[in-house]
């Protein structure tokens, strides 16, 4: 069995070290090893967006990530987002707008949608749309998440004009 | 997973020599997005994956008087997020934004797009039309492929074992150039081409009569096909819907799709000479901006 290498990254904002096999996707290890469970597995091949996380501020599946490729990466998982007990703008939009029911695909729509609002603060409902494409929601139809970001970045703007 | 080993190597010497050594067995990693759900299927069984976005020459992004320089390990991301390679070499980027979602362009590259080889693959066609070479490297020192000679069957390509490609070169654009790749699917985002056209058209200074022509056609043979005839047929012809028809005449032509879930022959044929036209089109209107 190939040996099992040391791998040292930052994940959401901590230096975080693990012992990881070369087969190993992120997604397992952050999961399995690491438990941060938040992370959600759907398809394992790169369709359903439930395994998002950022590496360099960048949305990537995580299920199509090897491990140790995450060497001197700083990471943020779902579990990063909220500041404490004080919820990210867009995890309190997707609870006012019910925009889950399941929830297996939320966090993964929380990431790629705070990447897309980092990159672009006022998006517009089609820009929403292509930027969560990549995530799969079996259960609301879309609609009301999309309202959820639409929210969320109005809120953000607010706040940043106050 | 299988089990495997992994190397990520920072010079272009040391992953050929690791790629040598492993014998046969061994997969280069760009992006992963093909790669490691085939590994995971057992479709690929390598005993070695190296990992080739350290190797500063495949994450080249270079747009100047001579061209454009792109390394094979570059993303779709860092290719559309470059306004100039946006203006210029448009059918590459309208390409990269279609690869799958977000998350997937993030990680994709143009060259494992190409090395992948697959029929109907999306950066393929627009390679075709801007008339990129390939540059591939291994132990007998590096040679140049014309992109539309690299695919030879669905999922195989010219690469010998030990070789990676390290970039693709696409020449300078003339003045009045302009170039639009596009792709028939049943779906807004997130599918697989059923057609998919690359076009690029060089017009004169008035705008009027194309200077030269180069399409690309993907998804409707076992590899993606530069439309010779249809874009030699182009040249020195007017620009209107007479001589655009003889180029969709001549693409439909060459087409020799299968049937399958995603469209029948007939119906293959017919959206390759549609595509065509909208990409011509398309291509014309950017030429003249
Ligand atoms: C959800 C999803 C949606 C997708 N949608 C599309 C789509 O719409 N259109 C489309 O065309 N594709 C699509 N793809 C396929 C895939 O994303 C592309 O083919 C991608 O461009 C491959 O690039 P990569 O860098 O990820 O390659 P990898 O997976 O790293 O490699 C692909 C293959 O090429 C080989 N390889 C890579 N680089 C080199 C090199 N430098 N030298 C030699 N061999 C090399 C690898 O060994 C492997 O066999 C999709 C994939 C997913 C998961
Ligand atoms: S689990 Fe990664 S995309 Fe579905
Ligand atoms: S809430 Fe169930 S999949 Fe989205």
């Amino acid at each position: 069995m190939a040996k099992k290498r040391v791998v040292s990254t930052k994940i959401n904002g901590r230096p975080v070290e693990f012992l990881c096999e070369p087969r190993q996707t992120l997604l397992e290890v952050l999961r399995e090893s690491l438990d941060l469970i938040g992370t959600k597995e759907g398809c394992s091949n790169g369709n359903c967006g439930a395994c998002t996380v950022l590496i360099e501020g960048q949305p990537v599946d995580s299920c199509l990530v090897l491990a140790v490729e995450a060497e001197g990466a700083s990471i943020e998982t779902i579990e990063g987002v909220a500041k404490g007990s004080e919820l990210h703008p867009l995890q309190k939009a997707f609870l006012e707008e019910a925009a889950l029911q399941c929830g297996i695909c939320t966090p993964g729509l929380i990431m790629s949608a705070k990447a897309l609002l980092a990159k672009n603060p006022d998006p517009t409902e089609e820009e929403i749309r292509f930027a969560l494409a990549g995530n799969l929601c079996r259960c609301t139809g879309y609609d009301k998440i999309v309202r959820a970001v639409q929210s969320a970045a109005k809120c953000c703007a607010d706040t940043t004009a106050n | 997973m299988r089990d495997f080993e992994y190397e990520a190597p920072s010079t272009l010497a040391s992953a050929i020599e690791q790629i040598v050594q492993g014998n046969g067995s061994v997969k280069a990693l760009a992006g992963g997005t093909d790669l490691i759900d085939h590994i995971r299927t057992g479709r690929l069984r390598p005993n070695l994956v190296v990992d080739v976005k350290k190797i500063p020459e495949l994450n080249v992004l270079e747009v100047g008087s001579e061209g454009l320089r792109l390394g094979a390990a570059v993303s779709c991301t860092r290719i559309y997020e470059n306004a100039e390679i946006c203006e210029k070499y448009s059918a590459l980027t309208d390409a990269c934004h279609i690869i799958g979602g977000i998350q997937v362009q993030n990680r994709a590259s143009v060259g494992g797009n190409l090395c992948n080889s697959g029929p109907a693959a999306d950066s393929i066609p627009a390679l075709i039309a801007l008339d990129a070479t390939c540059v591939i490297a291994g132990p007998q020192g590096s040679r140049e492929i014309a992109v539309e000679d690299f695919c030879t069957a669905p999922g195989r390509n010219v690469l010998e074992s030990g070789e990676i490609l390290v970039e693709l070169n696409m020449p300078a654009r003339p003045a009045h150039s302009g170039s639009h790749y596009l792709r028939f699917i049943p779906r807004n985002e997130m599918d697989i081409a059923v057609v998919g056209v690359g076009a690029s058209v060089t017009l004169d200074d008035s705008g009027q009569n194309f200077v030269s022509a180069r399409i690309g056609i993907g998804a409707v043979a076992p590899t993606p096909l530069f439309a010779k005839e249809a874009s030699e047929v182009l040249f020195g012809l007017p620009v209107n819907e007479e001589s655009i028809n003889k180029a969709v005449e001549a693409a439909r032509a060459i087409a020799t799709p299968i049937t399958d879930m995603r469209g029948t022959i007939e119906f293959r044929k017919h959206i390759t000479g549609v595509l065509t036209k909208r990409a011509l089109e398309k291509a014309i209107e950017r030429a003249r901006q």
